[in-house]
C-alpha cells in the first residue's frame, strides 16, 4: 500500500510542552520501514510522550512528526490506518471474550466481513490464543492479554507496531512468549515495530537500533553493539543506560 | 448533488461505501456495550429496582393527593411515562462514568487510535447506552401494566415508544460524556453528577403538571430536554394519551439537542486520553 521510500516513521524537532515540563524537547529520529526499533531511558524520560505523539493521541506542541509520510497532526485519520498502538495500560476489554475484542477491532478496522471470521482465527492462533479466544479477557494471565493486545492491533496489518513497555510486570515465562511473537508476527508482516522498555536485555536482544531518551532528549541513537562501543571494552547496555542517564544504579567497577 | 454525470455514480458508491464503513463502526463500538450487558446482566436488573419502587410507593401514595389529578385520568396514567423516563436519565447520566473507566483502563485507547472517527465512537456509545434505557421499558411496562395503567400497545405506538427513548438516551448519554470529558476523574464526575441529576428530574413535567409550578420553574422546566421526552412520552405510551406541546416539536427538541451534544463530545472525546 505505502512502498515509501522514505523512512517510516520520522520526528523533526518533535517537541510536547506541559505547562512548563518539556516532555520531548526537539526529538528527530528516523526509523526505516520493517525496523525493530527499541526506546529505552528512564521513567519520565519522555518515552510514553513521544509515543503518544506518533500514534496521535496527543498533538505536538512544534515540530513535525510522520508516519508512512503522513503528519499526525495534519492527517491523523491516515497515519491511524497504519499503525496499531499496544498501550501501556490494559487497552483488551476485559469483560469480553477474547474472540469479542478481536471481532470489534476487525469492526474498527473496517476488515471486509468476507475476510473478518478468518483474519480474527488465523491472528488468534497466531499469538496462541485460540484455546483461550471464548474465554473473558479478565480471566488471562498479563501475557495472555498483552498477546491478544497485539494480535487486535495488528489484524490491519499495518506499517508500524507501537508497544509501550509491553513486558512490564509480566513474568519471564510471559515476557518471552510476547517477543516469540512479536517476532513471528515480524516476520510474517514485515511491519517496523517501535517500543519502549525498561529492560536492557530485551532491548539488547530485539532491537535492531535503539534511541537512549533521557530528559526528553535523545541521547544515544545506533545498534546496541554501537552504543556500546561508545563506552568501549566490555561495557553493557546497563553502563551505556547509567553513564548517558546520570543514573548509577551500582557503583561501576574500577570506574571514576 | 455536484458532479457531472459520469462522475455521479462513482461518487455515490464511493459515498455508500463510506456510510457502509461510518455504521460497521457505530455498530462496533455499541455491539460490545450489548454483548457485555449479555455476559453480566446484574445491572441492568439491579437498575429496574428502582422505577419500580417509584411507580409502587411514590405513585400509590401520590395518586391519593387531589392537586395532581390534572389531566383528568389517573395519577398512575401520569406517572407512568414521567418514571420511564426518569429511568431513562438515570441510566444515561452516569454513563460517561464507563467513559472514564475505559480511560482509567486504558480500553479508550484502543478506540482512539482505530481510524473510526471520533463522531462514530460517540454515536456508537450513545446507542449502547439506548440499549439500557430500552430494558428499562421492558421492566416499566410491565410493572405498569401489571399496575393497571391504560397502556397503549399499538404497534405504531410502541415502535415510537422505542425511538423516543433511543433518542432520550443518547442526548443524556452524550451530555454525560462531555461532562465526563471535562471533569476527567470519577469523583469529580460523581460530584456533578448527582448535582445534575436531580434538578433535570424535578424541574420538569415527570412527576407532576407544568401548571402546578412557579413561573420561573415552569421557564426553567420549558427548556429542559427531559420535560419533551415526559411530554411525548405520555402522548405515546397512554391509551388516548395526548401531548402538550406537539408531538413535533417534542421530537424536533429532541433531535435537535441530541445533534448538538454529539458534535460538542466528537470535539471533546478525545480529551480524555491526552
Amino acid at each position: 500500500m505505502d512502498v515509501s521510500p522514505g523512512p517510516i516513521v520520522s520526528a523533526k524537532d518533535l517537541t510536547r510542552r506541559f505547562g512548563t515540563v518539556l516532555a520531548v524537547d526537539h526529538v528527530s529520529l528516523n526509523i526505516a520501514a520493517g525496523e525493530l526499533f527499541g526506546l529505552i531511558g528512564p521513567n519520565g524520560a519522555g518515552k510514553s510522550t513521544l509515543m503518544k505523539m506518533f500514534t496521535t493521541m496527543i498533538p505536538p506542541t512544534s515540530g513535525r512528526a510522520t508516519i508512512a509520510g503522513f503528519d499526525v497532526a495534519v492527517q491523523p485519520q491516515e497515519v491511524r490506518k497504519r499503525i496499531g498502538y499496544v498501550p501501556q495500560l490494559l487497552s483488551a476489554d476485559g469483560e469480553l471474550t477474547g474472540y469479542e475484542n478481536m471481532l470489534l477491532s476487525a469492526r474498527l478496522y473496517l476488515i471486509p466481513s468476507a475476510a473478518r471470521e478468518s483474519r480474527v482465527q488465523a491472528a488468534l492462533e497466531m499469538m496462541g490464543l485460540t484455546d483461550v479466544k471464548n474465554r473473558l479477557v479478565q480471566t488471562y494471565s498479563g501475557g495472555m492479554a498483552r498477546r491478544l493486545e497485539i494480535a487486535q492491533s495488528t489484524l490491519h496489518r499495518p506499517a508500524v507496531l507501537f508497544m509501550d513497555e509491553p513486558t512490564v510486570g509480566l513474568d519471564p515465562g510471559g515476557r518471552r512468549a510476547v517477543w516469540e511473537h512479536v517476532r513471528a508476527l515480524h516476520r510474517e508482516m514485515g511491519a517496523a515495530v517501535v517500543f519502549s522498555t525498561h529492560y536492557m536485555d530485551e532491548a539488547e536482544a530485539v532491537c535492531d537500533r535503539l534511541a537512549l531518551i533521557a530528559h526528553g532528549k535523545v541521547a544515544a541513537l545506533g545498534t546496541p553493539d554501537e552504543l556500546k562501543a561508545r563506552l568501549g571494552g566490555q561495557a553493557s547496555l546497563d553502563d551505556v543506560f547509567a553513564e548517558l542517564t546520570n543514573e548509577r544504579i551500582a557503583p561501576v567497577g574500577g570506574g571514576q | 448533488m455536484s458532479g457531472g454525470p459520469s462522475s455521479g455514480p462513482v461518487r455515490r458508491t464511493a459515498m455508500l461505501d463510506s456510510a457502509g464503513a461510518y455504521l460497521t463502526q457505530v455498530f462496533a463500538v455499541a455491539d460490545a456495550e450489548v454483548i457485555k450487558l449479555r455476559h453480566d446482566p446484574t445491572d441492568l436488573i439491579s437498575r429496574a429496582v428502582q422505577p419500580i419502587l417509584w411507580l409502587l410507593l411514590f405513585g400509590q401514595v401520590m395518586a391519593h393527593v387531589r392537586g395532581l389529578n390534572t389531566t383528568g385520568g389517573d395519577y398512575l396514567d401520569f406517572l407512568a411515562p414521567g418514571i420511564l423516563a426518569q429511568s431513562v436519565l438515570f441510566v444515561a447520566i452516569f454513563y460517561g462514568l464507563s467513559a472514564i473507566w475505559e480511560r482509567d483502563l486504558g480500553v479508550l485507547h484502543r478506540y482512539m487510535v482505530s481510524p473510526a472517527p471520533r463522531s462514530a465512537l460517540v454515536i456508537g456509545k450513545a446507542l449502547a447506552s439506548s440499549s439500557r434505557g430500552l430494558s428499562q421499558a421492558v421492566v416499566i411496562y410491565a410493572c405498569a401494566a401489571l399496575m393497571g395503567v391504560g397502556l397503549s400497545f399499538r404497534p405504531v405506538d410502541l415502535a415510537l415508544v422505542a425511538g423516543l427513548i433511543v433518542l432520550a438516551s443518547a442526548l443524556f448519554s452524550t451530555f454525560s460524556l462531555i461532562i465526563a470529558c471535562i471533569v476527567k476523574t470519577r469523583e469529580r464526575f460523581m460530584g456533578v453528577g448527582q448535582f445534575l441529576t436531580m434538578p433535570i428530574f424535578f424541574a420538569s413535567n415527570a412527576i407532576y403538571p407544568l401548571t402546578l409550578m412557579p413561573g420561573w420553574l415552569r421557564v426553567v422546566a420549558r427548556i429542559n430536554p427531559l420535560s419533551y421526552q415526559v411530554d411525548a412520552l405520555r402522548c405515546l405510551m397512554l391509551k388516548g394519551g395526548h401531548s402538550q406541546f406537539g408531538l413535533g416539536l417534542d421530537a424536533g427538541v429532541l433531535l435537535v439537542v441530541t445533534a448538538l451534544l454529539i458534535v460538542i463530545a466528537t470535539r471533546l472525546y478525545p480529551r480524555l486520553t491526552q
